[in-house]
């Protein structure tokens, strides 16, 4: 069948001018900066050395990345608070998710809208309202601060919370700025669930929990792997969140670069530090596209 | 629905408390005398003029609506031929490499697309002398590159459930190629495409770390300037600035959740209706 737009000048238009913008725009300067990564850093401007005195291909950079402990311990940090939001974000997501199934429908779409508002508004002031929230004089901090002094011995008692410039601070703010991503496709899964199924096994005499391990857990595990994914890549990799709450000891990777490459001008590190990351982040996309592809096969 | 549902009613509010306490305490305290922006002064609206009358804030701001504004449309146009190069030409040469540099730039993280772009501005004005110096331009360029890809995630997902067969009785019935692009496929994807202008607005509007790194002297976007006050502190102003956010985007959102709970509504009971004629 032949539509509109399989006429030779439209579709040559329709794919071309797409396809160049993202090879010139998108493409090329990832290439240059894998290009880079394999320089070597001069004093020149720009601070890059190809040929001549310097070597045309050096790996340099990436055998520092492995020896100097800076860039080991970043990206240990980034995994690891990355990893804590997102499991943070499936114990809060998946019961707020499952709420939302069991409420009326008129309920649900004033509670999804509210699930969904928080993503129309600025990302950075959501950020900010929690530094305001965890300041040293805050009501929160001080509501915190004597909870904590009512229920400890004496000795114990603190002036203020420290929560600001932590791991604690980013991991909090990561799940706060997250948490619609890890509801929104859980909410999808669950909701298409069909409730004759947990009847049925009610009927048959399963206990709640049970009905809950057997049927509903195991048919929302796609819901679960794309919420996952979608709060996972994006923290690992975050640069503002750490930036302004974080602490400055034990940066995440993506402060590491962007420090390495403003401050260090240190290009061709930079760079390395930059392709070692996009890898990592490639191994959880490949698993994702391998368990679809499965699941569209069955 | 006896299934437990008191364990999900109460992390339903937990939730809901969690993600709207911080907001509500940032709108509470925009209206504090004090300057100390954590500690309550008594009821002011002293931050709200100092908003209005600082020309640097009222200048980012337009800076970024134009910004967002010019970026958002190209990059609904470009999105949206992509998108229907990929779910309506199944065969072309470069295919793969095609789909790939779609979905790319949704994972790649914004540092790194960030400092690729500058580099790429560089070294551009190195060999060729263009962009002399970085700002308007070089933000739009990058914008348009990065939001484009979500305008065709959206439009794709819309094309592959619209339903072929409607263009093709166009076609044989004699319509002209552009007739039917702009009769029959345009206003079956609209809503999506006026989805995609809208998040590619957004993400423009609210972009720091590209933005950050395509910038030049003398071009500070809404986010980069609350980003350098934000990082000496939390300050009142910003309090009111982020008041007034939500409470434009909540509105906004509101009424459109109105408009389309209303048509959503009127379809279905035009869908009864149709049923009940047929029957």
């Amino acid at each position: 069948m032949i539509g509109w737009f399989h006429r030779r000048g439209w579709s040559d238009i329709i794919i071309a001018l797409p396809y160049l913008w993202l090879v010139v725009l998108f493409l090329i300067p990832f290439a240059i900066v894998v290009g880079i990564s394999l320089s070597t850093r001069t004093v020149t401007a720009p601070p890059i050395g190809f040929g001549g005195d310097n070597p045309w291909v050096s790996l340099s950079s990436y055998a520092r990345l492995f020896q100097d402990d800076l860039y080991l311990r970043a990206f240990f940090t980034s995994i690891t608070n990355a990893f804590v939001a997102m499991i943070l974000c499936l114990a809060i997501g998946y019961p707020m998710a499952l709420g939302l199934t069991r409420v009326s429908r008129n309920w649900r779409n004033i509670l999804l809208m509210l699930v969904i508002l928080p993503f129309w508004t600025s990302f950075l002031l959501r950020v900010y309202a929690w530094m305001g929230l965890m300041s040293k004089n805050s009501w929160f901090n001080e509501m915190l601060r004597d909870s904590w002094n009512f229920l400890v011995p004496v000795n114990w008692a603190v002036t203020f919370v420290p929560m600001m410039y932590s791991n604690f601070a980013v991991v909090l703010v990561m799940v706060y700025t997250y948490l619609p991503f890890m509801i929104l496709p859980l909410f999808a899964s669950l909701e298409r669930l069909d409730p004759v199924l947990d009847e049925a096994a009610f009927d048959l005499g399963s206990r709640p929990w049970q009905v809950f391990v057997d049927i509903t857990l195991p048919q929302s595990i796609p819901g679960i792997i794309a919420g996952g994914l979608l709060v996972f890549i994006p923290a690992a990799g975050e640069l503002v969140i750490p930036s302004l709450v974080g602490d400055t000891r034990a940066p995440m990777i993506g402060r590491v670069i962007s420090d390495t490459f403003s401050s260090a001008r240190d290009w061709p590190m930079a760079a390395a530090v930059a392709v070692v990351l996009l890898l990592l982040m490639v191994v959880p996309m490949m698993v994702y596209s391998h368990y679809q592809a499965k699941g569209g096969a069955r | 629905m006896n299934r437990r549902p008191m364990f999900l009613v109460c992390v339903l509010v937990f939730g809901f408390a969690f993600f709207y306490i911080p907001i509500l305490s940032m709108m509470v305290y925009s209206f504090n005398a004090s300057r100390l922006a954590t500690v309550w002064g008594g009821f002011s609206v002293k931050w709200y003029i100092s908003l209005f009358s600082n020309e640097q804030i009222v200048a980012a701001f337009w800076l970024s609506l134009k910004i967002a504004f010019i970026s958002a449309t190209f990059a609904t146009i470009l999105g949206t031929m992509a998108a229907i190069a990929l779910v309506r030409f199944p065969k072309f040469r470069g295919r793969t490499l095609f789909s790939g540099l779609v979905n790319a730039p949704l994972i790649m993280p914004e540092v790194i697309t960030g400092i690729s772009a500058l580099i790429f501005f560089i070294l551009l004005a190195k060999l060729v002398g263009w962009p002399a110096q970085r700002g308007f331009a070089t933000i739009t360029l990058a914008h348009i590159t990065f939001s484009m890809v979500f305008v065709t995630t959206i439009v794709q997902s819309r094309l592959q459930q619209s339903d072929r067969a409607i263009e093709e009785a166009a076609m044989d019935l004699g319509a002209k190629p552009w007739q039917v692009l702009w009769d029959i496929t345009l206003p079956v994807i609209s809503p999506a495409i006026l989805s995609g202008w809208l998040l590619a607005f957004t993400i423009s509007l609210d972009d720091v770390v590209i933005t950050s790194f395509t910038t030049g002297p003398g071009n500070t976007t809404l986010p980069l300037l609350i980003w350098s006050k934000v990082k000496l502190g939390v300050t009142p102003d910003v309090n009111a600035l982020a008041t007034i956010t939500v409470l434009v985007v909540g509105l906004g959102v509101i009424v459109a959740g109105i408009v389309m709970g209303r048509a959503d509504r009127r379809r279905e009971l035009d869908a009864q209706m149709a049923y009940r004629d047929n029957k």
